[in-house]
């Protein structure tokens, strides 16, 4: 079963300097409020919450969602905003395979695979065994859900008392942090590259397609990157 | 429409888990010192910067109400903060917030 050491250890990672609990937070608690805009009640804005759990797949919804589009229509919007979950999933769990561990923690625990959590675990691992490592994981993976959910709630509570402004000041602590982990992670040729070269053609590429960009320059950024690492 | 709530929640969820699912599958076969998986790992780095740079140039939501040029100062003063303060990332998020919402009020 669960090692509760290595999950203890990876839950505490929320009390880090450099935890993700304030921005995971100030994010949903934005997208609790915006659920309650949208006439979502309390119970199916932590539903909502508690099954997604992805920032962007959550505003697609609710843009989806007031314009009425069908479901069809949303699960494709979905998934192709949250299709960037695929390769972090390929460029996590490798690290976290071992022959002892059961298979089911792994699929229950890529629930967990969002920005915030995914860039802790890739900042920590090389500080775990590879054997206890899913352990840590899932520990990292309940903290930062657990805080998501309650995020969300406060944020439906909270949402007549949130102004435009505030809500502004929300919504940029999450670029804010991820900026910083991203310059924080950028320790090899290969890595530094792909986050600069990501961050100037996702942009360049919101002109040809916007609903692309994201994949395609990343796609492209990531790939060019890899090879210049590989044959410098 | 209350029903239809719960469904267009399970068809977000299942969309976001499908990746996920898809992902762990697509593992079991890959060597953390592989080839494809420094692909895939320079992939998804590179695919967060596209979408964190167009959070900032071009956001969804309440974020496109603020002015481009305050959000950049924001994000610069931010990255300058936590390298300075030895990577704390309290600062940056919390001054930033503030920050901003105080800009936009004038």
């Amino acid at each position: 079963m669960i090692n509760p050491k290595y999950f203890f250890r990876g839950l505490k990672s929320l009390k880090s300097l450099d935890s993700p609990a304030l921005a995971l937070g100030a994010s949903f608690i934005a997208i609790g409020a915006l659920l309650k805009n949208i006439g979502f009640n309390l119970e199916q804005s932590i539903f909502s919450t508690f099954l997604t759990y992805a920032l962007p797949g959550s505003l697609v919804m609710a843009e989806s969602f007031i314009v009425g589009a069908s479901l069809v229509n949303i699960f494709l919007a979905v998934w192709l905003v949250n299709a960037r979950l695929y390769p972090m999933t390929v460029s996590l769990m490798p690290l976290l395979f071992h022959k002892s561990q059961p298979k089911w923690k792994y699929y229950l625990s890529c629930h967990f695979i969002a920005v915030s959590a995914w860039l802790i675990m890739k900042s920590n691992y090389q500080k775990i065994e590879k054997k206890h490592r899913i352990d840590f994981w899932m520990g990292i993976g309940t903290g930062t859900w657990l805080t998501a959910i309650f995020s969300t709630i406060i944020g439906f509570l909270a949402s007549d008392y949130l102004n435009k402004d505030m809500m502004i000041g929300l919504a940029i602590v999450n670029p804010v942090y991820f900026t910083c982990m991203m310059v924080g992670a950028m320790k090899s040729l290969q890595i530094s590259l792909s986050i600069i070269l990501g961050a100037i053609l996702g942009p360049v590429f919101f002109f040809i397609s916007p609903e692309w960009s994201i994949l395609y320059g990343g796609a492209l950024g990531g790939t060019a990157a890899f090879f210049i690492g590989e044959f410098k | 429409m209350s029903s239809n709530i719960i469904l267009v929640i399970l068809v977000t969820s299942l969309a976001t888990y499908l990746s996920r699912f898809l992902g762990v599958v697509s593992s079991e076969k890959i060597d953390e010192t592989s080839k494809i998986f420094k692909w895939f790992n320079c992939i998804a780095y590179a695919i967060l910067a596209a979408l964190i740079a167009r959070m900032i140039i071009f956001p969804a939501g309440v974020l496109s109400e603020s002015v481009i040029f305050f959000r950049f100062v924001v994000l610069i003063s931010a990255i300058i903060l936590y390298l300075i303060t030895k990577k704390n990332l309290v600062y940056p998020t919390v001054l930033s917030a503030i920050i901003l919402a105080l800009l936009n009020n004038y």
